[in-house]
């Protein structure tokens, strides 16, 4: 079996995959990192998104080969050193969750968009999450707490 | 007192654990040793299993244990007890016909590949209008309609309809239909059984319904009998499963439902599995299985027939539903009870007769979803209130205020309504929406109807 | 062409399981740091009901929400319920939980009374505080309380609430019955847009009112609301299990086929009204909402599509298909 060397959340990991292996099968079920989650398999629901260097990519349809050397963010790496990132506080406080199921791809999404454009408006919000299913909410409080996570982050900025 | 708690906006309980990824879902749950599982479907819609193989399927590396029909001890579920866990009878594509327990998802599937089933097909029906039709192929044997008491439907009867349409200045007619809809929550079926000391089976489930689900499982596996017996099970169980097993649910966190775990999909097969095989067994179900072999809101064609007086009022409904029930009773008899009961609607009207039917059709069984059978209850009374108000020149607002139930008012199942209170909903809806209501219209009140009892 | 139009729907939805003999029970045990753990049956499908059932809690035992803890794990260390749905939880589980509550707290009252100089049945709780009704400067911690009676007065600070109905049996003939605890109420307006050459619906505005007896948790009932309403647009334009209904030929396999609204679908300006009718028997007046919010948009949508472009379509989804379809039978 092949061998793939690449960081997880900080985290440097070798694991022996098989070559049709995908990121989500050797995040989920070699190193227990269960913030993705599976929800299709197919890439079409946005469940078992992460971040593969900076970019957002759905671990389901990531061959895990494919991702060698390369710097994975889960939910689980989104707090530092204890503290929560802006976007999960907002998610909390702005009942971005329901049943918890999208959340974790849903917040990578989210990172993802406010990384590259940290003030975005709605439109730009819903377009950056049009890819990640949410049965439960609406969407309406997981647009309100990215918006609420933008204005909390640059606000730290400017002060 | 002043309330400190309710009413505020407290956040999520468990919303901390959602966003950090600690939420554990079933499928995160991972016991070490647990064996895959994978389901070998029907292919065929309808007809009787002849030869069932699965021998070589059974000597493949890796495989664990293979149950069928003939493994399971009561092999007949639900709240009408019709569904059998794996089908002997097929009854829809896609029906479960025997599980494969296995090392790897691999090994499982390769074993499925190998199970040999041969059926003498027969000809199915899809069409519930076609199905109820005398001569059309039976989907089972006790007729196409279920029946409530001596009548092959649900029957709300009120007042006197014939004479309520006699005083109807108009009769207004309408026919909806509501095409299936699948819940689709993100999280699909999921079940780890797990066996462990003293006769005690942990399950893992994403049910909706513990107590209910956990009568139905120990039904299927016969514990509450005297002779019980798992005839062919335990065969490689360390314990002594035949003298004592005990079902525990384990109940975590559910990955969104809208009704779709709220009948068994996954945990009798898994409970057999880990029972046969003495081992951790994991199933979770494929989004394709999840769409096309999942309950689901089964379609409705509904017709209704209004009498309404020249001022708008309501004096006679008759409604005559059909449901798709799919294969098997699953909620469906509940469902069709719950949408006859609601659908003349928020509407005080003294003449109401409901027919409903819940039809078999040799598809996949449809059951509970978010609203039961209030979802298109509601889209077929409320389309025919808007017809009817553009039929007779009624505002719809005023269409709805002067029929709206008052407190007081009788449903016609003959309960008596306290808490009432359509009209103000609707005008804290009007008022919001910047509707402006004609002051006859927004003084208007849910209190009695004026010469009521 | 773009066609504007307006719908209106209204809603009634029965809380409880119709038939009743439906049963829930919960435990509540005050821990000696004033704490609660709070044991029920019911599972929390995403609706939140862990979060309004423990805000009952600590209303009912005068403690603040984080103090409790609310446990589900399953069916050996849960008291009973027969499950989530019928719109139930809020009402009948949390009938249980305040009853048990309630019994914790008496049990409370009855340590705390003498050294208040006061009955027991004068007392009451809030905030983490035991007090004299009538005179709340006299006061002492609940956690002191909690902790005397389970250390030093030897008591168990435990209490037992149930949720229980009879039975009803429906008659065959007339379909006379019970079939429900209380009713909630709904109205809903949209706006669509219609786009004439495509079949394509836009929902432009949604404005909702639910009566929800008494919100338990506002932000909660929102979510509700929000969810149902999307879930609603879904079945009413997107939806189809059986595109070739009743065969069951072509159907979608996946969410690549099967689509639901994602975050650009939803209606571009959504808002809620929530009305308080208390309910004559639901914990704090509550009724269910969770199942109704999601049946009000699909007449709505489509009442106001006919408003737009003049044609009736019974049939849902408003697929653009089926809508171009209506379109042109009505001009010829
Ligand atoms: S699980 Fe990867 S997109 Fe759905
Ligand atoms: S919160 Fe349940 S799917 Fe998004």
């Amino acid at each position: 079996m092949p061998t793939l060397e690449f960081r997880v959340n900080g985290r440097d990991h070798r694991v022996e995959v098989e070559i049709d292996s995908t990121l989500l099968e050797v995040l989920r079920d070699k190193l227990r990192i269960t913030g993705p989650k599976a929800g299709c398999n197919t890439g079409d629901c946005g469940a078992c998104s992460v971040l593969l260097d900076g970019i957002l990519v759905r671990a389901c349809i990531t061959n895990a080969l494919s991702v060698q050397g390369g710097e994975v963010i889960t939910v689980e790496g989104l707090a530092r050193s204890g503290k929560l990132h802006p976007l999960q506080k907002a998610f909390h406080e702005h009942y971005g969750s329901q049943c918890g199921f999208c959340t974790p791809g849903m917040l990578l999404a989210a990172k993802a968009l406010l990384d590259q454009n940290p003030t975005p408006t709605v439109e730009e919000v819903k377009e950056a999450i049009s890819g990640n299913l949410c049965r439960c909410t609406g969407y309406v409080k997981i647009i309100d707490s990215i918006m609420a996570a933008s204005k909390e982050m640059s606000k730290r900025e400017a002060g | 007192m002043q309330r400190t708690v309710v009413g505020q906006r407290k956040k999520r309980y468990d919303g901390l654990a959602h966003v950090t990824g600690e939420t554990r879902f079933v499928d995160d749950v991972f016991i070490p040793g647990t064996l895959t599982v994978k389901v070998l479907r029907s292919q065929v819609v309808k007809g009787n299993i002849r030869r069932l193989d699965t021998s070589a399927a059974a000597s493949l590396p890796g495989v664990e244990g293979i149950v069928t029909h003939k493994d399971v001890p009561n092999n007949a579920f639900g709240l009408v007890p019709d569904q059998p866990v794996l089908a002997e009878t097929i009854r829809y594509r896609g029906q479960p016909i025997a599980a494969v327990a296995a090392h790897d998802e691999r090994a499982a599937l390769k074993a499925i590949d190998q199970i040999k089933v041969e059926v003498d097909e027969e000809e199915p029906v899809f069409d519930p209008q076609e199905a109820m039709k005398p001569g059309a192929p039976k989907v089972r044997p006790e007729g196409n309609c279920y029946m409530y008491g001596e009548h092959p439907c649900r029957k709300v009867v009120f007042g006197d309809v014939e004479a309520g349409f006699k005083e109807a200045d108009h009769i207004i007619e309408g026919e909806f239909r509501t095409n299936p809809v699948e819940h689709a929550p993100m999280e699909t079926q999921v079940s780890l059984a797990v066996p462990e000391g003293k006769g005690r089976l942990t399950i893992y489930t994403v049910s909706q319904s513990l107590l209910f689900h956990h009568g139905l499982l120990t039904g299927i596996l016969k514990m509450d009998k005297d002779d019980l017996r798992i005839a062919g099970l335990a065969e490689k169980a360390l314990h002594d499963w035949k003298d004592d097993v005990h079902v525990a649910f384990r109940s975590g966190t559910v990955g969104g439902s809208f009704g779709a775990k709220n009948d068994i999909h996954a945990d009798h097969v898994t409970a057999l599995l880990a029972l046969k095989t003495g081992q951790p067994v994991k199933w979770r179900w494929t989004r394709e299985e999840e769409t096309l072999y999942s309950t689901h809101r089964g379609g409705w064609h509904i017709r209704i027939r209004d009498g309404v007086k020249r001022d708008g009022r309501i004096v006679a409904r008759q409604v005559t539903s059909i449901r798709d029930a799919g294969a098997y009773s699953a909620l469906n008899t509940y469902v069709v009870d719950k949408h006859c009961f609601m659908v003349s609607g928020p509407y005080s009207i003294p003449n109401v007769y409901v027919e409903g039917y819940c039809v078999y059709t040799n598809k996949t069984p449809s059951s509970s979803m978010r609203g039961f059978g209030v979802f298109p209850a509601t889209f077929a009374c409320e389309m025919q209130m808007n017809k009817i108000a553009a039929q007779l020149k009624i505002d719809p607002w005023e269409l709805r205020l002067i029929n709206a139930y008052r407190e007081g008012d009788q449903t016609p199942t003959r309960r008596v309504l306290d808490s009432v209170y359509l009209i103000e909903t609707l005008q804290a809806c009007a008022e919001k929406a910047g509707v402006k209501l004609p002051d006859r219209l927004a003084s208007m009140t849910s209190e009695k109807r004026e010469g009521a009892a | 062409m773009k066609k504007r139009g307006v719908g209106i729907a209204a809603a009634q939805y029965p809380t409880g399981l119709a038939g009743g003999g439906d049963v829930s029970q919960a435990y509540v045990k005050v821990n000696p740091d004033g704490t609660a753990d709070l044991f029920i049956g019911s599972v929390d499908i995403g609706q939140g009901s862990k979060t309004v059932l423990a805000q009952m809690a600590a209303e009912e035992l005068g403690i603040p929400y984080e103090w409790v803890r609310v446990h589900n794990q399953g069916t050996d260390t849960s008291p009973i319920c027969f499950g989530t749905f019928a719109s139930r939880v809020t009402y009948a589980t949390g009938n249980a939980v305040v009853e048990a509550a309630r019994e914790a707290r008496s049990i409370l009252f009855e340590v705390a009374a003498p050294s208040l100089q006061a009955t027991p049945e004068a007392l009451d709780a809030a905030d983490g505080k035991i007090f004299v009704r009538d005179d709340p400067g006299r006061s002492i911690g609940f956690r002191d309380v909690a902790n005397m009676a389970n250390i030093f007065m030897k008591k168990m600070i435990v209490g037992q609430g149930l949720f229980a109905r009879d039975h009803s049996a429906t008659d065959p003939d007339t379909g006379a019955c019970d079939p429900f605890c209380t009713m909630a109420w709904a109205a809903q307006l949209v706006e669509v847009e219609v786009d004439t050459d495509t079949g394509q619906v836009e929902v432009l505005r949604m404005v909702s009112a639910f009566d929800v007896g008494g919100a338990i948790n506002p932000m909660l009932v929102e979510g509700q609301i929000e969810g149902g309403a999307v879930m609603g647009m879904g079945a009413a334009l997107m939806e189809d299990l059986y595109p070739h209904y009743p065969t069951p030929e072509g159907q979608p396999t996946n969410l690549n086929t099967y689509i639901i609204p994602t975050a650009v679908d939803i209606p571009k300006k959504m808002e809620s009204v929530i009305v308080e009718c208390p309910s004559t028997a639901g914990p704090y007046g509550a009724k269910g909402i969770g199942e109704m919010t999601a049946n009000v948009p699909a007449p709505a949508i489509v009442s106001a599509i006919h408003d737009a472009v003049g044609v009736w379509i019974d049939e849902i989804p408003v697929t653009p298909e089926r809508l171009l379809r209506a379109l042109e039978k009505a001009d010829s």
